[in-house]
């Protein structure tokens, strides 16, 4: 019996094995229009149907789709966790295939990624990093071999409209208390920034509005994710949930509890029936822009895009339209706000407090000067594009920390 | 301040359930004598196929049959694996977790956009919402916290007592037992040791299969980047030690693992409520309790091996395979 068995598994194998090689000698396709080959490194699923890993993945397909590459032209490893040992596997076997700019989407791929790009064999491959803060240029860091950027843009401004949405919320159902699923809190620069940004949206329109941030400590658990949300609409009586992370766990827990709310990175509002808008990263502005650059004047990709750190203005950040859930006169304010940053009239933390009066569709917009408070009373100073991306680290007034 | 220790208390069961059916799965299959380490990859299994079966059927019942069929079906691969070819039970079990993951991925990627949406599944959402008890749920305080659940809580305790029974008082189980402790009696006896493997795998990884297909209906079931099960199954093999292998204890100790697993997200709630006596909750960071199942498993592991009596539970030939001819 057994030995019937192993013969039987051995000859599965080898067909198996026969069948793997006979697929191979098929694919060199001759002709291809364009031998230029994408590299990503995806930290979730590329089939995702919503959250971080599909809006770049959305993204580099629509690019891709644009420049006219074809589609095998586009070599994605996917379900990479931040460990440095299979990041660096993944760019090995990206490289391999021949790939002439690698992305790598996650935030901790960033050792692997300066290894890479310090790789004397890889020196004519492009390393492309979202989030981070290494970078080839001149001046920053002696040894790198091949061009390596970073590239991020200026959510905060998309929160700030969601938050103006979410505020004008509070006000119809008359109640103060807003609730913010946060993946980190004051650790990164990055989750700090997008919940003061909201914050400041929410108080533009109510000032008497709390933002209560309740962390989970990892970028992607969606059991603590929807637990999180539950816990908010319990305890603070929330009923508007944000969200900084990964799932929409938050919204679809929202919904259940008839609290509204504000999803992140692609529009949730087919997860939930009572979706305001979402802060939304349109990627493709900036994959177009470098895969572009990287198929035309290689090298030239550091002059040429070089640190990116696009915002509204740029399209590559914006919110989802804005669903029959929100509020009265939001869109005009929405719309009045956004153009005031995209025509660099006005930033979130410029030390400029909004308000807003609206008048048969036509919206005013006041300007105060009012210095950047920070929840413990005291003024936090200038806030620069450095203090944005790297260093802030407190909350502004009016967020309550729920731990 | 009572609601808030009312929701507390609901949600250290409501969320917790699935641990119970892990572990009450993991002490059958271990009572045989094998230790299935594939907890995790089973549940995702169950989860992912009765999730499917129960939307496209509109039925919550039938959903839980599948979850129970396919959760069985991985039992079924491992005593194949094990039991009939003799392969390494610690490594088997590790690749059933690694095949079940990798399979609800597989499963879902390929399903893409016909994945069936939660709430058009009227039928499903409604047998999953808290169901009314007269008099039980008006209770305050406890009527919330423990009487206000979802049908699969209550089957999860009636579970757990059926299994301790089973176990304890039937000669099926008696058996059973024995084979765990030492099958070449067992075998001298008569026994049918390969039947009686191959049931009790199958039975342990069904109820670990139901478990996840609550961990699905839990989270609405939205097919996203991180698997339901997300570390489950082992905070369920390490409630097996906690419990002493006696599925009864498990109850309790899905009570205690689940007392902190709220607790990390409770805190807060607990912390702005009873400032005076509770608010050094707040400064506790988040990670502590992530870890803390698995600190108290190593201190209850360290205190039962020190105590070194004879009522420890643990079956004296988990892990090891029997060969009848290796006599």
């Amino acid at each position: 019996m057994k030995k019937l068995l192993s013969i039987v598994l051995a000859a599965l194998m080898l067909v198996g094995c026969i069948a793997t090689f006979a697929s191979c000698s098929e694919t060199p396709a001759t002709g291809a229009p364009s031998d230029f080959k994408v590299g990503a490194i995806y930290i979730t699923g590329k089939n995702d149907t919503a959250g971080y890993t599909f809006a770049h993945a959305n993204g580099i397909n629509k690019a891709v789709k644009a420049l006219g590459l074809p589609e095998e032209n586009l070599i994605v490893i996917d379900n990479i966790p931040e460990d440095t040992t299979q990041v660096t596997t993944a760019i090995d076997t990206l490289a391999n295939q021949g790939c002439n700019i690698i992305f790598g989407i996650s935030f901790g791929y960033i050792d692997a990624f300066d290894a890479a790009a310090k790789n004397e064999k890889y020196s004519d491959i492009i390393f492309s990093h979202a989030t981070g803060y290494l970078s080839s240029l001149p001046g920053e860091s002696a040894g790198y071999k091949a061009q390596f950027n970073n590239y991020f843009g200026r959510i905060y401004q998309a929160r700030y409209l969601a938050g103006i949405a979410a505020g004008l919320k509070t006000l119809e159902v008359k109640n103060n208390n807003v609730g913010y699923v946060a993946a980190y809190g004051t650790q990164y620069a990055e989750t700090c920034s997008g919940i003061n940004g909201f914050t400041l949206g929410v108080l533009s329109v109510n000032p008497d509005a709390k933002v209560y941030v309740q962390e989970i400590g990892n970028w992607a658990d969606e059991t603590l994710e929807a637990q999180i949300a539950q816990n908010l609409i319990d305890t603070y009586d929330c009923c508007v949930i944000a969200q900084h992370c990964d799932s929409a766990q938050p919204q679809i827990v929202a919904a259940k509890n008839g609290a509204f709310g504000c999803g992140y990175n692609s529009d949730m509002s087919d997860k939930s029936a009572t979706h305001l808008t979402a802060p939304i990263w349109n990627w493709e502005v900036y994959y177009t822009a470098a895969i572009k650059c990287a198929m035309e004047t290689p090298d030239k990709f550091m002059d040429e895009i070089g640190i990116y750190y696009g915002g509204l203005k740029e399209g590559f950040i914006d919110i989802s339209p804005l669903t029959d859930n929100c509020a009265e006169n939001t869109k005009e304010i929405v719309e009045a706000v956004k153009k005031l940053m995209i025509d660099g009239e006005w930033d979130v933390f410029s030390g400029v407090e909004l308000s807003y009066k609206v008048e048969d569709g036509k919206v005013e917009i006041i300007k105060t000067e009012t210095p950047l408070l920070k929840n413990d009373g005291t003024p936090a100073g200038a806030v620069d594009d450095g203090v944005i991306k790297g260093s802030m680290a407190y909350f502004v007034k009016g967020v309550v920390e729920a731990k | 301040m009572i609601t808030t220790l009312a929701t507390f208390l609901y949600n250290i069961i409501f969320n917790n359930i699935p641990l119970l059916y892990g572990t009450v799965g993991e002490i059958v299959t271990e009572k045989s004598g094998s230790l299935n380490l594939g907890v995790e990859g089973t549940m995702a299994i169950g989860a992912v196929f009765g999730y499917i079966i129960g939307c496209w059927t509109n039925s919550l019942l039938l959903g839980v049959l599948a979850a129970f069929v396919f959760g069985s079906l991985c039992g079924a691969l491992f005593a194949f694996l094990t039991v009939t070819l003799q392969a390494n039970q610690n490594v088997t079990g590790l690749t059933i977790t690694t095949f079940g993951v990798g399979f609800y991925f597989f499963v879902g990627n390929g399903l893409g956009s016909d994945w069936p949406v939660f709430f058009e599944s009227e039928a499903v959402v409604k047998a999953f919402e808290p169901i009314h008890i007269p008099f039980l749920s008006d209770i305050p305080f406890i009527g919330k916290g423990l009487f206000s659940h979802n049908i699969l809580v209550y089957l999860g305790i009636a579970i757990a007592v059926l299994m301790w029974w089973y176990l304890k008082y039937t000669k099926v189980g008696l058996k059973l037992r024995a084979i765990g402790e030492n099958p070449a009696a067992a075998d001298s006896v008569g026994i049918n040791i390969t039947l009686y493997k191959y049931l009790n795998n199958m039975l342990g990884s069904g109820i670990m299969g139901i478990g996840g297909y609550y961990m699905g209906l839990k989270l609405s079931g939205s097919f996203e980047g991180t698997c339901w099960i997300n570390g489950y199954g082992w905070i369920s093999v390490a409630l097996v030690i906690f419990a002493n292998w006696n599925t009864a204890k498990a109850i309790l100790g899905t009570l205690v693992f689940g007392f902190f697993n709220a607790l990390q997200v409770s805190k807060g709630a607990l912390a702005y409520t009873f400032p005076n006596v509770l608010g050094w909750l707040a400064d506790i960071p988040i990670q502590l309790f992530q870890a803390l199942p698995f600190i108290i498993t190593a201190i209850v592991l360290i205190a039962s091996s020190v105590k070194k009596n004879s009522k420890s539970g643990e079956p004296a030939a988990k892990g090891l395979n029997y060969f009848r001819e290796d006599r």
